[in-house]
């Protein structure tokens, strides 16, 4: 997706002459080290122990202070999760602040916290709320491709926790900054690290391309068996993703009344079973407000929005989603900030975050996960077509200045649907690298 | 390994047949030649079908036991085009595969040929395809060119290559462009068929309703997704391209006759199939293997068989083939026509169809030349060609087979159960009829 102007911009003679050059950003290989130096655990909260003592078991080199790193710190993690006063967010910067210094290209700054939401008493909930704040306007602050992230749990388990800080500190989150991610009690089972998706089967709507295909490859390469899906006129670009990822190809319009169906039968009878739905498929219809006809206004509420309704009532139904599955809906950027001509697109994917809040609850007990990612300025066949200032505008907005990648969205939902995350439930990160639009 | 020495006093015993289940099939959509597909080939077309059925059902990486399949329209350079096909897919470059050609038959002779296999154990699981491109045809040169530039090759000196060369004739340079007419007789499938219509008194009407029907049911299989899994797009190209949904008695009857002479032709381009650019491919398998690869059997490949008649010297139409293949296997199998639920009868001509439906129900052709006691009998024809045949979707000779097998053995697993029968009239006087059941 490089275009004249991109190609200009990052050219030598443009870093020569001073042109800002966005940081290459550190992406998730299996294999590679979880980060580039050794991680500072600090804060004395009730998690910091047992993050330090996993990472240490999974050969991660920590310190206690900046000043015992040789060289440049890889990452902070800040438990301040027992801060119950104010005055104790001093700690943040006390401890953080001469470890941010020292912080490598593409380091982590990780804070985590206590959920003010299970709080009550007025000192606790203001302090902890007081975290998300420093955090976010830390995030504006990191250069070289870091990123600031917040952690905040709901009672004292380390599991989601511990999955939580490890996607934010892993390359998989490289385009994921200033978000807050709430973790519950769940516990999960131990999986494959380098595999951790093995022998669950996967749907992936709107795979035929763009970020679809990404999440496609991305969970076959976490071991997933994955059933691609796509509008048959899609079918051609569909069956390649298919056969790449040596999956199966089923060709359908989610919009259909037997979408939901059809892919129940098909993972269960083809596959043996069905852990995975990420519900992909989109379609934006731009025009403004007063000038919006009823097809654009419908097409897209019922495939970004009616559609899921639908389908996951097969999916959800007796036969479909295995207990302990997982859901993943793609929102947007769109659906939390708005954006000028997208009143409909808006809409379906501000309705899609009600959806993921709301279903969570009905399917806790079932230890089913629904979660949703909410991509900002992704470099894709779409956002290169968007006229050149604009795209430009998107693409430099924000805290990582520059476009994310398919990849980077795919690897988010990755996260959410790994074993380990079970205790990542009804929650929207936003895959935007901070973008200025809907802080 | 003492017992490697001991001699076998009697052979094993044969094997018993297996039966051979149909697990799905993919096409890429059917275009009219110098359409959308003007610049693929062969190879191209047969590549694309071939990856979309191992995407639909997963066989990416998979060594299957044989890839079958062929063209009608040839070019030399294409002599492993199967192979060649095959190493360009996504299966396993392990899969073994050849070309077969029986014209207008080779899809369905295909699908027979692997079959077999199946049922002899010989292998487990294999693709039967067929792919043609009248838009990229084989342009050959001339006999005289081509004679001249053998010899040149052949000459040992420079002198002797000069003389060689110097044979060369402009009229040399006229390329030899394939054309469809029968060797033996000069006279073009259409003109054929225009003779037999005529002889067997075809109407007008009557070929004008079938062809309206053929598209009316593609149409609406294409509307109630009946080809979902059955068709991949293809360069842009989701539906058939000679597909009219709103195809009438009424617009069809206004066309010329362009096949026939004089005030009784009565084929015109509304009723005959169009050249076709188009691929096709079926898997089939054993129950075992269908069985470890979690595939549902659609239908089973019961039988076959292929018949040709004397077109040159004898008195019977070229396309009639199909009509004496079909008593033969319904007698096989101790069937008579009416037990069938499903007949799909290829479209080469609409009066090929009706012309087979007629001489199946008139005493003195099924006592003559069948040699009959009781004529075959009428069909019902509600099951005619339920989704649509070639005069809607196109015929890309070779393709039509995979075409028809796939979509027959999904009709019979959507009905619940069944059986179905296929006629498909080939060039030569040949014909291949076969029999699937759910």
């Amino acid at each position: 997706m490089t275009d004249l102007f991109t190609t200009i911009v990052s050219s030598p003679v443009a870093r020569k002459v001073g042109v800002p050059q966005p940081t290459r950003l550190r992406r998730y290989e299996p294999g590679l080290p979880l980060c580039e130096g050794p991680v500072l655990v600090a804060g004395g909260g009730r998690f910091a122990e047992g993050i330090a003592a996993w990472l240490a078991s999974a050969g991660v080199a920590t310190v206690a202070t900046a000043a015992d790193a040789a060289n440049r710190v890889g990452a902070v993690v800040l438990d301040l999760s027992t801060a119950t006063d104010p005055a104790e967010l001093d700690q943040l910067r006390l401890l953080g602040a001469p470890a941010v210094k020292a912080l490598a290209r593409n380091g982590r700054v990780v804070v985590v916290g206590t959920d003010p939401s299970t709080l009550t008493d007025v000192a606790e909930v203001t302090t902890q709320r007081a975290l998300e704040g420093a955090v976010r306007s830390l995030g504006k602050e990191l250069r070289g491709g870091a990123t600031a992230n917040l952690v905040l749990a709901q009672g004292d388990a380390q599991g989601g926790v511990r999955s939580a800080v490890e996607f934010f500190l892993s390359g998989r989150s490289a385009y994921v900054d200033g978000q807050v991610v709430r973790v519950d009690e769940s516990t999960s089972p131990d999986a494959d690290a380098l595999r951790p998706l093995e022998g669950k089967v996967a749907v992936v709507t709107g795979a035929a391309r763009g970020i679809g295909a990404e999440i496609a490859k991305v969970l076959s390469r976490d071991g997933a068996t994955v059933v691609a899906v796509d509008v048959p006129a899609a079918g051609d670009a569909l069956a390649a993703v298919a056969n790449e990822v040596k999956g199966t190809a089923l060709q359908l319009d989610v919009t259909s009344d037997e979408a939901g169906r059809r892919i129940v039968e098909h993972a269960t009878s083809r596959h043996g079973g069905l852990d995975i739905v990420v519900h992909n498929a989109g379609i934006t219809r731009d025009k403004l407000f007063v000038n919006m006809d009823d097809d654009r206004w419908r097409s897209v509420m019922e495939v970004n929005l009616r559609s899921i309704l639908r389908m996951n009532e097969a999916i959800l139904g007796e036969g479909g989603l295995a207990d302990g599955g997982r859901i993943v809906c793609v929102a947007s950027i769109a659906g939390i900030a708005g954006n000028r001509g997208q009143t409909n697109y808006g809409a379906s994917k501000a309705g899609v975050i009600g959806l993921v809040t709301a279903l969570s609850r009905q399917v806790a007990e079932r230890d089913i996960t629904v979660n949703a990612v909410a991509p900002g300025f992704i470099e894709t066949e779409m956002t290169a077509r968007i006229p050149f200032a604009t795209r430009e505008i998107g693409r430099r907005m924000n805290s990582l200045q520059q476009g994310g990648r398919p990849k980077d969205v795919a690897e988010t939902i990755a996260w959410f649907v790994q074993p380990g995350a079970a205790a990542v439930t009804g929650q929207v990160v936003r895959v935007c690298g901070q973008s200025l639009l809907g802080a | 390994m003492a017992s490697q020495n001991t001699p076998r006093s009697t052979p094993p015993a044969p094997r018993p047949p297996r039966r051979v289940a149909v697990l799905g099939g993919n096409r890429i959509p059917f275009a009219r030649s110098n359409g959308p597909y003007a610049k693929a080939s062969n190879q191209d077309m047969l590549t694309a079908t071939v990856d979309g059925l191992v995407a639909r059902y997963g066989l990416a990486g998979e060594r299957l036991g044989e890839v079958v399949a062929g063209a009608v329209l040839k070019h030399s350079r294409d002599f492993n085009l199967t192979r060649e096909t095959v190493l360009g897919t996504r299966l396993h470059p392990t899969t073994p595969a050849y070309d077969i050609q029986q014209a207008c038959g080779t899809g369905l002779e295909a699908a027979v040929l692997v079959a077999n296999k199946i049922a002899l154990g010989q292998v487990d699981a294999g693709i039967a395809g067929g792919v043609d491109s009248a838009s990229d045809a084989p342009i050959a040169v001339s006999e005289g060119l081509r004679q001249t530039l053998l010899a040149a090759n052949r000459a040992r000196s420079a002198g002797a290559r000069a003389k060689a060369l110097a044979g060369l004739r402009p009229g040399h340079l006229v390329p030899s462009i394939p054309e469809n007419v029968e060797p033996r007789t000069g006279l073009s499938m259409g003109e054929h068929m225009a003779l037999t219509a005529a002889q067997w008194g075809i109407t007008r009407e009557a070929q004008d309703e079938l062809a309206a029907a053929s598209h009316r049911n593609l149409a609406a299989a294409y509307d109630r997704g009946f080809f979902d899994d059955l068709v991949t797009p293809y360069l842009g190209t989701s539906r058939d391209t000679n597909l009219r949904a709103d195809s009438t008695v009424d617009k069809l009857s206004k066309l010329k006759p362009v096949f026939g002479k004089g005030d009784g032709a009565t084929m015109t381009a509304g009723n005959s199939t169009p050249l076709t650019d188009g691929a096709s491919a079926v898997l089939l398998a054993s129950e075992e293997w269908a069985a470890e690869h979690r595939l549902t059997p659609l239908a089973w490949f019961v039988d076959a068989e292929t018949a040709a008649v004397d077109y040159v010297h004898g008195d019977e139409g070229l396309l009639m083939a199909p009509a004496y293949a079909v008593p033969r296997l319904l007698a096989r199998n101790g069937l008579s026509l009416q037990d069938f639920d499903f007949y799909e009868i290829h479209e080469a001509f609409a009066a090929t169809v009706l012309t087979t439906l007629k001489a199946w129900e008139d005493p003195d052709f099924c006592r003559e030349r069948l040699g009959l006691d009781a004529p075959l009998g009428s069909i019902d024809r509600t099951k005619l060609n339920v989704n649509g045949s070639s005069l809607a979707a196109g015929h890309p000779f070779a393709a039509t087979g995979g075409r028809i097998v796939a979509s027959l053995a999904k009709q019979l697993h959507e009905a619940g159960g069944g059986r179905g029968l296929i006629s498909i009239c080939a060039a030569g006087g040949q014909g291949v009829v076969a029999i699937l059941e759910a």
